[in-house]
């Protein structure tokens, strides 16, 4: 194929690091879960899944796309501290692999309920119509939509980083991760951090679902792809590291891109061959604590 | 003593003997009554479809379809009275599972037929089993590689469309009318390429100009990363060659990149049930083939009534596309065994090959080489305004009829002639 001139590149490049912000916004649920509480949640693909149906379910209900960026988050969050209080506090502090099998179940569980309540076959999920069409942007014409996307990406980031880093409950949050003992020796009612870190992350997987959802559809076997790219971010960013997941989550989508353009078939394998290299030289991925799985 | 032991010998001699012509009668009887049995058993029609997995939608059509067949052949008194009944199975879209399915129906179900499958490679692994064990095995779903002799066995027919009709209906539709310019868009396995080698070959008569094919993985849930270099090559016409999911994300971050404003877009299949769940947005004004739309009915008797039949017994709704093959498919193998009088495979096979039928769709035949059915294919555009129901989503705005010259010729296929 001919025809590669330096406004595609530009523009490939471009489309990159926009996919690289759905893919963080797929994967800082995930890797707020893990690092603050070591729980590796399987179910963060269901989560995110349920944020969409939620969404639809809103927008049957009459309301708006704007109503469904607040009530998504707040109902899957909500569902996420039901989980949290009732399936997996009771298995903290036997192994990591007790909320991974745990989570892992209840996905199947949720994906199967999905099915039950909204049918097997998918649903149309419209942009917003102010959202739509490509706007300009200097290389190319590139959709209104994602350009909203990777902003509301941004702002979850800003809100997170201020949260953690700026407020004093974001100081017990991280606390408490690096040592719960002494944090609940202090007086700190540790159980009820981790109930609003769950709950946060599961919110945001929900947010992301609804995000999803104008770009690509809703139908209950939407969060298993995303399952596996959101993995591969956190691992490549370094486990339960938010900044790890940032600028993971932006080089898997320019490579992603690149690859796009050049072997399109490769696009896929070129994720996981990342992940390769990634683990070979760093282990622990970019700004991992080396330690934490053990 | 010895009295005795005659006596009792005798007595149990003659109590032998008639326990023995008892139990001969009460062998016997059953027997008979068994072999009545087979004689007058339902005929059995194995379905192996996938009721699970993403094509699930379209699966339950083909089951629903496939019933009213069976109910009309059964009000219709039978064969001599023997009622005909389907055997369903999910075949989970995945080809073990469809052979170990297959062989259950044929072995422990003793189906006297199969008919179903809906993926590219499923049926081939169906029509693997039913071809071994000499078993009619009519195909519903789109596959290039079942004609070819390779594949091919007596026992195979296909009454569904394969890629090189529908592609090929579709490309002669839309490349005089929007430009020789095109761009393709690929899903990277076999049915994908069939489709996009049905253009290719479509095209050789308009001089289309490649400019270029890009291949995706099965699968994909973003195309943002393909539709720049798309876009880039400015083309006329957009063919994208895939199928389900995979054609509705696709179709639908295309219209988000704005390729609709200068591009046509065309597919291969347009399937009703992919087009109800990415909605109209998506797909307004994509053209693509396919084998049944019922806005047929304006035109055949036959899709009026099928309509009409359907309908009635499911509260009102219209068939689909691969419902109407699923009828089609357990429809024409019914009517061979109405005609041979018999469910004898040799005897069904020659009346499915001297079978002309109109069925639902207007005329139909098998071809005696490949027992392609040959069909006329539809080329439809998708609505978005002016819908009258739920099911009014497409416009029909061309016919290929019937013909074996927009087949693959049976040389081409590796048949002697």
């Amino acid at each position: 194929m001919t025809g590669l001139s330096f406004d595609l590149i530009a523009l490939q490049l471009f489309a990159g690091l926009a996919l690289g912000a759905i893919y963080v916004l797929f994967a800082i649920g995930l890797s707020l879960i893990f690092g603050m509480l070591t729980v590796v949640n399987f179910a963060h693909g269901a989560f995110y899944m349920v944020g969409a149906y939620v969404g639809l379910y809103i927008l049957m209900l009459g309301g708006n796309f704007w109503v469904c960026l607040i009530a998504v988050p707040l109902v899957v969050g909500l569902f996420g501290v039901v989980v949290e209080r009732f399936l997996i506090r009771p298995l903290y502090g036997r192994g990591i692999d007790y909320p991974l099998l745990l989570t892992f179940g209840l996905s199947y569980v949720m994906v199967e309920l999905v099915r039950i309540a909204f049918g097997k076959s998918g649903y149309p999920f419209d942009t917003p119509e102010i959202l739509q069409g490509a706007v300009d942007i200097g290389v190319g014409y590139f959709p209104l939509y994602r350009l909203f996307v990777i902003g509301a990406t941004a702002v979850v980031l800003l809100a997170l980083w201020l949260f953690l880093e700026k407020t004093s409950f974001g100081l017990i949050i991280r606390a408490g991760a690096r040592d719960p003992q002494i944090v609940r020796v202090l007086g700190v009612n540790v159980a009820q951090v981790w109930l609003i870190v769950f709950g946060i992350g599961t919110a945001i997987a929900g947010f992301a679902g609804l995000l999803a959802a104008p770009l690509q559809g809703v139908i209950p076997e939407m969060g298993g792809t995303i399952l596996a790219e959101a993995f591969v971010v956190t691992v490549v960013g370094g486990m339960g590291s938010i900044g790890g997941a940032v600028l993971a989550g932006l080089l898997v989508g320019v490579v992603v891109s690149m690859t796009s353009l050049f072997a399109p078939e490769m696009a896929k394998v070129s994720i996981f061959a990342l992940m390769a290299v990634v683990l070979i030289v760093r282990p622990q991925g970019f700004f991992g604590r080396a330690g934490l799985m053990s | 003593m010895t009295r005795r032991i005659t006596t009792s010998g005798s007595i149990s001699r003659r109590r032998l003997l008639a326990t023995a012509g008892a139990g001969a009668a009460l062998a016997a009887s059953p027997f008979r009554i068994n072999l009545l049995q087979a004689q007058e058993a339902n005929i059995k029609i194995g379905f192996p479809v996938p009721l699970t997995g993403p094509y699930g939608a379209e699966a339950q059509d083909q089951v629903r379809a496939a019933q009213l067949a069976i109910a009309q052949f059964n009000d219709g008194g039978g064969l001599n009275g023997r009622k005909a009944e389907l055997v369903v199975r999910d075949d989970k879209l995945n080809a073990g599972e469809a052979a170990t399915r297959s062989l259950e129906l044929v072995e422990q179900e003793k189906v006297n037929f199969v008919v179903g499958s809906l993926s590219a490679a499923v049926q081939l692994a169906i029509n693997n089993v039913t071809k071994e064990r000499g078993i009619i095995f009519n195909s519903i779903s789109q596959s290039d590689a079942i004609n070819e002799a390779k594949d091919f066995s007596k026992y195979t027919f296909h009454e569904a469309l394969n890629p090189h009709m529908t592609a090929g209906a579709v490309g002669r539709y839309a490349f005089p009318k929007f430009g020789k310019k095109v761009a393709f868009l690929t899903a990277d396995y076999a049915y994908g390429t069939e489709m996009l080698r049905g253009f290719l070959e479509a095209g050789k008569a308009f001089n289309i100009e490649n400019l270029g094919d890009v291949r995706h993985p099965i699968g994909a849930t973003d195309f943002s990363t393909l539709l720049p270099r798309l876009q880039s090559l400015k083309p006329d016409i957009l063919c994208i060659c895939n199928f389900g999911r995979d054609q509705q994300i696709a179709l639908k971050q295309a219209t988000d990149f704005g390729i609709k404003k200068t591009t046509q877009i065309i597919a291969p299949l347009l399937s009703h049930a992919s087009r109800v769940a990415a909605g109209p947005q998506a797909f307004d004004g994509v053209i693509g083939g396919c084998s049944f739309y019922w806005g047929l009915e304006d035109k055949f008797a036959s899709t009026k009534a099928f309509n009409a039949a359907f309908s009635k017994m499911y509260d009102g709704k219209l068939p689909t596309d691969y419902g109407a093959l699923g009828y089609g498919g357990v429809r024409t193998v019914l009517e061979a065994v109405k005609t041979a009088g018999s469910v004898d495979t040799d005897k069904v096979i020659v009346a499915l090959e001297a079978l002309k039928y109109d069925d639902y769709k207007g005329p139909q035949y098998y071809r005696k080489c490949d027992h392609q059915s040959v069909q006329s294919v539809l080329v439809i555009k998708s609505k978005s305004k002016d819908m009258k129901n739920e099911s009014d989503v497409f416009e029909i705005i061309g016919t290929e009829e019937p013909n074996e010259a927009n087949l693959r010729s049976c040389e081409e296929l590796g048949h002697k002639a």
